[in-house]
């Protein structure tokens, strides 16, 4: 299999072409608009057989997604922030008509203050619309990721957005391991789609109103078609990882087996928390990392089991919820355990927004504040790491 | 309601086409209009007005209101010149 150094925008650019959709339609944004401008060209250059539409808005972007999707095409559109944001009244309806529409998301903070770099605040925005989404550690991950959504979006009949963090990821260079052509069309194999106007001999009726007497009837459809998606995640990632030999969960575990000491963090953090996990072991340390992966559906029954032990969980949080209960991924992470019998203690940072960075001290201090809490328990459920204070 | 969740086809659709004519709209309406045959000079203004397609022509002459899909608007009323449609209040 061909190595190409590549950043992450254009990894996913490139995975894009290789799945060569039936329709794209997007609208640029930085962190995210290398990805579509690099698949414009490809369009130009007649390297894939796409239909590109080049719309006013992101609005409009997931509007003609949807109407493509409807139509029973193969549909792909990427964006960031601000765009992902304009968006959400399409996010919701997408979900709802159940259409397997990807996204290639760059994590980018959102105004204001106007701002360009990387937190999560943007699609931790949208984790109530009804997309599946994944958060890639690096951009090897998400250029697979974006196969693997292709099929998972496909057999669940739902849509999914991978995501980067915003020029950490998506403007930085690494090797990656690339699939054939042909491989990538054998895994992702024909789309199906569960309905097609274009299909005029079966006609059908999309996004008719549905009042008092049938709208709770569809939303509790849509809500269990979320609670089928974990298993099939897990399948895909297997399928993917049985072919090309690297395997994909829900989440990563990092040194946590024998660890009792866990940070939980999601995006590109992770990596630098990795580098932490092994510097507080040499300190003797028992510490390990949970990197969530997928963060809608939330995985928490299988989050419950493998936290359930430990003596101290922090969760790194790139977003805030402005419920003055901490990030999205605390309180979740908090909500599941609370099925537990043992309630492990757990706290929250909030981190790296706006881009702030976060380096492997602020990290291990998080460890080391981990030690303490475990003897004397949590004394601040909620802190910031790296804000002047 | 007899289906549940579970019957109903994926994606909030219906799964067939042109179902608006099945889905009465005229129980909306406020006011209703009456036609008045004798007062009426087909000059078809109302048709063309109409934003419902209520207007129910016969060989080239409008001979009532589509009561099921009339939503009571009155633009036919305001138009014609012949005062040959009334709105009056429904009971």
């Amino acid at each position: 299999m061909p190595m190409k150094a590549l950043t992450g925008n254009e990894a996913m650019a490139e995975a894009m072409r290789q799945i060569n959709p039936d329709v794209v339609a997007a609208y640029p944004i930085t962190p995210a608009t290398e990805v579509v401008q690099l698949f414009a060209n490809f369009v130009a250059d007649g390297r894939v057989d796409t239909e590109f539409v080049a719309v006013e808005s992101e609005h409009s972007a997931l509007s003609a997604c949807i109407g493509a999707a409807a139509a029973g095409g193969r549909v792909m559109t990427s964006t960031s922030s601000q765009g992902l944001a304009l968006m959400h009244e399409m996010l919701y309806i997408a979900a709802a008509l159940r259409l397997p529409i990807v996204i290639c998301g760059i994590n980018r903070s959102l105004s204001a203050p106007i701002n360009i770099h990387c937190d999560h605040s943007d699609t931790m925005g949208s984790r109530e619309s009804g997309w599946m989404h994944i958060f890639a550690e690096e951009s090897q991950e998400a250029y697979d990721s974006i196969f693997q959504a292709i099929k998972i979006a496909e057999r669940a009949y739902l849509p999914m957005i991978v995501s980067t963090d915003g020029f950490i990821i998506s403007h930085c260079m690494q090797r990656i391991d690339m699939l054939e052509d042909k491989e990538v069309q054998d895994f992702i194999g024909e789309c199906k789609p569960h309905h097609s106007l274009l299909l005029t001999d079966k006609p059908y009726t999309v996004g008719p109103l549905s009042l008092q007497d049938y709208y709770f009837e569809h939303k509790r459809q849509e809500i269990e078609a979320m609670m089928q998606v974990a298993p099939i995640i897990d399948e895909v990632g297997k399928e993917f990882g049985d072919k090309f030999g690297r395997h994909y969960g829900l989440f990563e575990e990092y040194k946590l087996d024998d660890a009792d000491n866990i940070i939980m963090a999601a995006g590109s953090a992770a990596g630098t928390a990795k580098v932490a996990v092994d510097e507080a072991r040499d300190k003797g340390i028992k510490a390990g990392l949970l990197r969530i992966r997928v963060m809608r559906p939330f995985p928490y029954k299988q989050i419950q089991k493998v936290l359930k032990d430990k003596m101290i969980i922090s969760v790194l949080d790139r977003s805030d919820s402005m419920s003055t209960m901490g990030g999205p991924l605390f309180i979740e992470t908090r909500a599941a355990l609370y099925d537990t019998e043992t309630h492990p203690p757990i706290c929250d940072y909030i981190y790296g927004l706006g881009g702030r960075e976060i380096d492997v001290e602020n990290i291990l201090s998080v460890f080391e504040k981990g030690e303490i809490y475990k003897k004397k328990g949590v004394e601040k459920k909620l802190a910031f790491i790296g804000v002047r204070e | 309601m007899k289906e549940t969740w579970k019957e109903l086809p994926i994606g909030c659709i219906i799964e067939e086409g042109g179902t608006s004519r099945k889905f009465k709209t005229g129980d909306w309406r406020s006011e209703r209009a009456i036609f008045s045959k004798e007062k009426c000079t087909n000059c078809l203004l109302c048709y063309i007005y109409c934003p419902d397609d209520s207007i129910i022509m016969k060989n080239d002459k409008v001979v009532g209101i589509d009561y099921d899909f009339c939503k009571g608007c009155g633009i036919c009323a305001k138009i014609c010149k012949a005062k040959a449609i009334e709105m009056k209040p429904e009971r």
